[in-house]
């Protein structure tokens, strides 16, 4: 158990590493070169020159990774291009309103999901099992985004009962900022949670064919009892896989569905970042986000060895 | 993630017989071929020119001076604005998923055939580049060369590359386990002559099933892409476009935002109930259900 977790842990650490690689490298292929990029066509090329001395980019290349990277370790993710501000101080700010987007989008999914999916499954026989599965093909094929335009139309615009768009921080005042939020949050749990659904009706009709469970049944329980008692720690297996991707699926997701409704989250800011040219920053932001990707698939990981003791002796 | 991938070699034979196509495969085929027509009839006719726009008739519900589905904030017809859009989203989808399946093909069946440690190598690499989604690679590209099709298009291909790996490796490894590669081993046949006589036929199915559920994430990331501003042109007809462009307008006309968005979802569930259709019929894990 300890020697897997271990080893998933170097995994972890190579990957961020790699990645991290990646990103810097796509990021510096960049034709002419960044200080071109942040003056304009227009500029001398001793103009030029002399940006590129004082970003340092007249350097060799591992030697520019190594100072980034030495920095991001250290929290220090440079200075914007564009503004010539520090970018750690927002990058954080912008990361935690996205957070609040995406897990509030996460729970109410989750909310969505589980009661309905265990309904579809344990009724997949009669009309009410049916019908859920018929509402959740149609909710797939709806990304977020489109749901959220739909839901300013008419909630906000036509009939007023939400605000259109905008952000208030929760410690200042956390009715407006569930108010500004709930419209966001409907539109990522609602396509995420249909999404969802299927999942957990497909893991949960399988484990319901499984001996086990029919052997609950002969001692008396009655079929969603014993399901709840023993099938649903099983059923978590597979769904747990896809909540991992979803995770990481909303949190990219956030850069359009933040451009609906003006949320001033780590996709927006990644948005006018690429609008700028800022290229130091949105390498800083999609570092930020791999690493997020990264690390929910290393917490997946984990958690299945929590729920699934057979993995553990392995 | 990859333990259900893990198990595939000990399944069933991948046999086909008795498994039929099912009626999501004509659904979802019907509606794909819909749009299909539609992108490829725009190229010869539209009912009006798509570009074309008349102020006095600006923001006309459906039905209005001619105009079948309307005009849209600044006149142009929409029912031609959807039609050459939907030129825009084939396009895209044939090259990025065709880049995909190009690459990732060959890299999944040398995934199932290499020693244990080099497929390790390379699952681990498809891993880290599933933390580059399309959206994310696309904005990438585009903070470097600027947005468009063409870098939309190139990222989105690059980014789907890795579930062709996975899929196409997973049914690589039930081919490879049949009795008839190591008698092919045996009468003197090349690694690559098995590749392509033996597991190439036998994968193409899975590969056709990943290109229709990519098809449909490659439309989702263009018009993703275009409504943030940093794919099609401002010149390009798209979906994705129409949808930016109405937002203006969305408190007052909400239906010019609802035809390109539910052209969007229209194409979307045609590809993915395609791809559900077509697993059924394919997937050698699904045998004998």
């Amino acid at each position: 158990m300890l020697r897997r977790l271990g080893i998933r842990t170097l995994v972890l650490l190579a990957s961020v590493l790699v990645a991290s690689i990646i990103d810097f490298l796509v990021m510096a292929v960049v034709p002419g070169s960044p200080a071109q990029v942040t003056l304009g066509i227009g500029a001398t090329p001793d103009a030029v020159a002399e940006l590129e001395q004082q970003m340092g980019l007249n350097r060799a290349l591992p030697v520019q990774y190594l100072d980034w990277i030495g920095g991001v370790v250290r929290g220090d993710f440079g200075n914007s291009y564009s503004s010539r501000q520090p970018i750690s101080a927002d990058l954080l700010d912008r990361f935690s309103v996205t957070l609040w987007l995406v897990l509030g989008g996460m729970i109410l999914s989750l909310l969505i999901a589980i009661p309905l999916g265990v309904i579809a499954a344990v009724r997949h026989r009669k009309l009410s099992g049916i019908l859920i599965s018929g509402v959740s093909q149609v909710g797939v094929a709806i990304p977020a985004f489109l749901a959220g335009l739909l839901l300013v139309s008419f909630f906000a615009l036509r009939w007023g009962w939400f605000p259109p768009n905008g952000y208030v921080v929760p410690a200042d005042d956390p009715v407006q900022f569930v108010r500004h939020l709930a419209l966001p949050w409907i539109a990522l749990g609602v396509v995420q949670g249909a999404v969802l659904t299927r999942y957990v009706r497909s893991a949960v009709l399988d484990e319901m064919g499984q001996d086990y469970l029919r052997t609950a049944r002969s001692k008396g329980l009655r079929p969603l009892q014993a399901l709840m008692r023993h099938g649903l720690r099983n059923a978590a297996v597979p769904v747990l896989t896809v909540l991992g991707v979803q995770l990481v699926t909303l949190m990219i997701g956030a850069v359009v569905i933040e451009r609906v409704f003006t949320i001033p989250g780590i996709g927006s800011m990644l948005t006018d970042a690429v609008a700028n040219r800022d290229l130091i920053t949105v390498q800083g932001i999609v570092f930020v986000l791999v690493v997020f990707a990264l690390l929910v698939s290393f917490l997946v990981d984990v958690l299945y060895l929590a729920i699934d003791p057979r993995l553990r002796t392995r | 993630m990859t333990t259900s991938l893990e198990k595939a070699p000990t399944g069933p034979a991948p046999t086909h017989d008795g498994r039929r196509i099912g009626p999501l495969v004509y659904i979802g085929g019907g509606i794909v071929v819909l749009v299909a027509i539609v992108g490829v009839i725009s190229f010869f006719w539209t009912p009006y020119d798509p570009g074309f726009t008349d102020t006095s008739l600006a923001k006309a519900g459906p039905g209005v001076g001619g105009h079948l589905l309307g005009t849209d904030r600044l006149g142009r017809d929409i029912a031609s604005l959807l039609m050459a859009g939907a030129r825009t989203t084939l396009y895209v989808g044939i090259v990025a998923v065709g880049i995909a399946a190009l690459v990732g093909t060959p890299l999944g069946i040398l995934a199932a055939m290499v020693p244990r440690r080099w497929s390790e190598f390379l699952m681990r690499g498809t891993d880290i580049m599933l933390a580059f989604p399309a959206l994310l690679l696309a904005l990438m590209f585009a903070a470097i060369w600027g947005g468009g099709i063409t870098t939309s298009m190139l990222a989105i291909g690059i980014a789907s590359i890795p579930s062709f790996i996975r899929v196409v490796r997973a049914g690589a490894l039930v081919v490879l386990a049949q009795d008839y590669i190591p008698a092919a081993r045996v009468a003197g046949r090349r690694p690559f002559a098995i590749a392509w006589t033996h597991v190439l036929p036998n994968v193409l199915g899975l590969v056709i099933v990943q290109a229709s559920v990519s098809y449909a994430i490659a439309i989702l990331a263009e018009a993703g892409l275009s409504y943030l501003g940093f794919g099609a042109g401002l010149t390009t007809a798209s979906w994705g476009l129409m949808l930016q462009e109405s937002q203006v307008t969305l408190g007052t006309d909400p239906l010019i935002t609802v035809w390109p968005a539910a052209a969007i979802a229209l194409a979307v569930v045609g590809f993915n109930l395609l791809g559900d259709g077509l697993r059924d019929r394919f997937d050698p894990r699904l045998a004998g259900r």
